[in-house]
């Protein structure tokens, strides 16, 4: 337990003193904010943006986003260098279980994103003035559920993919086609045919569903939380069965 | 009946069986696919000792230690680290050791001073971090990044993490490498003197010169078996005897050389003389010298070291 939180500090530290890490997590969806929010302002249009403003719809997009920059690029990319580096090796030797590993990494998971959403929200509000959750709680469990579900991804990347250099290269291309193709973009309703298939089968879509029903009062959304713990339960099982030391 | 004097080898041997081995490895064998990494490896550690295997890149050392510190699992063979099996009880077991790997790293954003903190935290009875920064010489490196630090700076720092939970017994890898000589005796003294706090060391090198000063006890490892195994004076006394006596001298006639006791032969190159003999030879050789009214200003001894004997076992040199 001592050297879970001792793991845990010191992997925050070092996430915040990793720039690249800390642009997609935390700069980039402040600046798709801002641009967004400048360029379609928040009138509610029923034919898109499912019948809500833009900004409204895009804040709890983004708390999504920044959880999908930590399982696709920031896990992804610190555990197969761990991994290259011998980091891993060096941290079993002395004894640093794998459960000290993971649980560091969910816990620092679950801190930078709520530090990153936390920044997402008071920046839409002082500027937009956007309405806080409707249903906090709700909020809170789909957060709980989708930052999960994320960080099994990102140990499952981590987990097969060879090299630093594969996770930085299929990290950044996950992201961006999950940022432009599963609702963080351009909204979901104008994508058609094969962009509105692959913008289904990506797990940012369901994650931004399950967020935005209860920041917006939409209830719960019942069927996206189902498939986002079905990719949860999946992607831990694969990374239980993939995952190597050296 | 008068007891003989045991042989060299034979007393250290005997100092150090009276221990119980702390360490046992019988007929250890390890491959990667085709590659016979150690094919047949068996050896004992007492407590207490510094137990060095010695060896070319290659020879199978570090499969063989990462075996016994529960980082690999063998083909087959049976070892005991601490009265526990690595196959089965490494968590236990790597409690207890502390393990310095080649081909290891930190994270390049981790401070020194965190690094330490961590390592510490896995075992309450860990040594003050802080000591060990003293002691290594990275006291004034204590908040820089692992990735700014010079080669001989990283290694001291994985020493000292090696050494930070307090083991029982501590396995060093090519401890000295990319250290400069002057850190490398200080390193020489620290691990002595860790020893002599009752941690057992299984140290991993291919410098002759470390191995001969450091260990109590040399296993001389080629091509994945242990080819030769005792103290380092017992391995010389027995595989490589030969002692070279050399002079220079103006004097043309030295003939009368090969009759002087424990000379095996006498060589001359140009003015230098190079007598080559075993035991005191030279005693005899100084005394037959001045009674020939013979003084060489120059005369002195070439004893045989561990380089010598790795040489005449394996018939190579250890850096090949």
């Amino acid at each position: 337990m001592r050297t879970l939180l001792k793991l845990t500090w010191v992997e925050i530290k070092l996430f915040v003193r990793e720039p690249i890490t800390m642009v997609f997590t935390f700069a980039l969806p402040i600046i798709f904010l801002f641009v967004m929010g400048g360029v379609f302002g928040n009138t509610p249009d029923p034919s898109v943006y499912r019948g809500v403003g833009a900004i409204d719809y895009y804040v709890p997009a983004y708390f999504g986003l920044v959880i999908c920059a930590i399982g696709v690029v920031a896990l992804p990319v610190h555990l197969t260098g761990y991994r290259e580096r011998g980091v891993l090796r060096r941290l079993r030797a002395s004894s640093i279980s794998i459960w000290a590993l993971l649980g560091s990494q969910l816990l620092v998971s679950f801190i930078i994103a709520v530090l990153g959403s936390i920044l997402v929200t008071v920046l839409a509000i002082a500027v937009y003035g956007v309405d806080l959750a409707q249903s906090p709680g709700l909020l809170a469990l789909a957060f709980v559920i989708a930052t999960l579900s994320f960080s099994a991804v990102g140990f499952l990347l981590g987990a097969v993919l060879p090299s630093t250099r594969a996770a930085q290269g299929i990290g950044l291309i996950l992201f961006f086609v999950m940022l432009i193709l599963g609702g963080a973009g351009p909204p979901p309703e104008v994508l058609t045919g094969a962009m509105q298939i692959i913008g289904d089968i990506t797990p940012l879509r369901w994650v931004i569903l399950v967020l935005q029903d209860p920041w917006l009062g939409f209830g719960w959304a019942g069927q996206a939380s189902l498939i986002v713990v079905g990719i949860l339960l999946a992607a831990t099982a694969l990374s239980a069965r993939f995952f190597r030391w050296e | 009946m008068t007891s003989a004097p045991l042989p060299i080898q034979e007393l250290f041997l005997y100092n150090y069986l009276q221990m119980p081995p702390i360490i046992t490895v019988q007929n250890l064998r390890k491959t990667y696919g085709p590659t016979v990494a150690v094919d047949d490896i068996s050896f004992e550690v007492a407590e207490g000792e510094i137990f060095g295997l010695l060896g070319p890149n290659g020879a199978g050392k570090t499969t063989t230690v990462e075996c016994l510190q529960a980082l690999r699992q063998p083909d087959s063979g049976e070892i005991r680290v601490l009265g526990l099996d690595p196959r089965r009880q490494a968590r236990e077991l790597r409690k207890l050791i502390g393990s310095q790997l080649q081909e290891s790293a930190l994270p390049d954003r981790i401070r020194v001073w965190e690094a330490l903190d961590l390592f510490a935290s896995v075992t309450p009875r860990a040594l003050d971090w802080r000591m060990l920064l003293e002691q290594w010489g990275l006291a004034a490196k204590r908040r820089s990044s692992f990735s700014s630090l010079s080669g001989g700076q990283r290694q001291r720092l994985f020493i000292a993490l090696a050494l930070v939970n307090n083991p029982k017994v501590v396995f060093l890898d090519e401890m000295t490498t990319g250290l400069d000589p002057a850190a490398r005796r200080v390193a020489w003294d620290l691990i002595r003197a860790i020893r002599d706090n009752g941690t057992t060391v299984v140290l991993v090198t291919h410098f002759m010169d470390e191995a001969e000063k450091l260990c109590d006890r040399v296993a001389v490892v080629d091509k994945g078996k242990i080819i030769a195994a005792d103290a380092p004076q017992g391995l010389i006394v027995q595989h490589a005897g030969e002692v070279r006596v050399i002079f220079t001298t103006d004097v043309a006639d030295i003939a009368w050389l090969e009759a002087v006791p424990r000379v095996d032969r006498v060589e001359r190159k140009g003015l230098m003389v190079e007598v080559r003999g075993s035991g005191p030879v030279i005693a005899y050789v100084a005394a037959a010298l001045v009674g020939h009214g013979i003084i060489p200003g120059d005369l002195r001894v070439e004893q045989p070291t561990l380089e010598d004997v790795f040489l005449k076992l394996t018939g190579h040199s250890a850096g090949d």
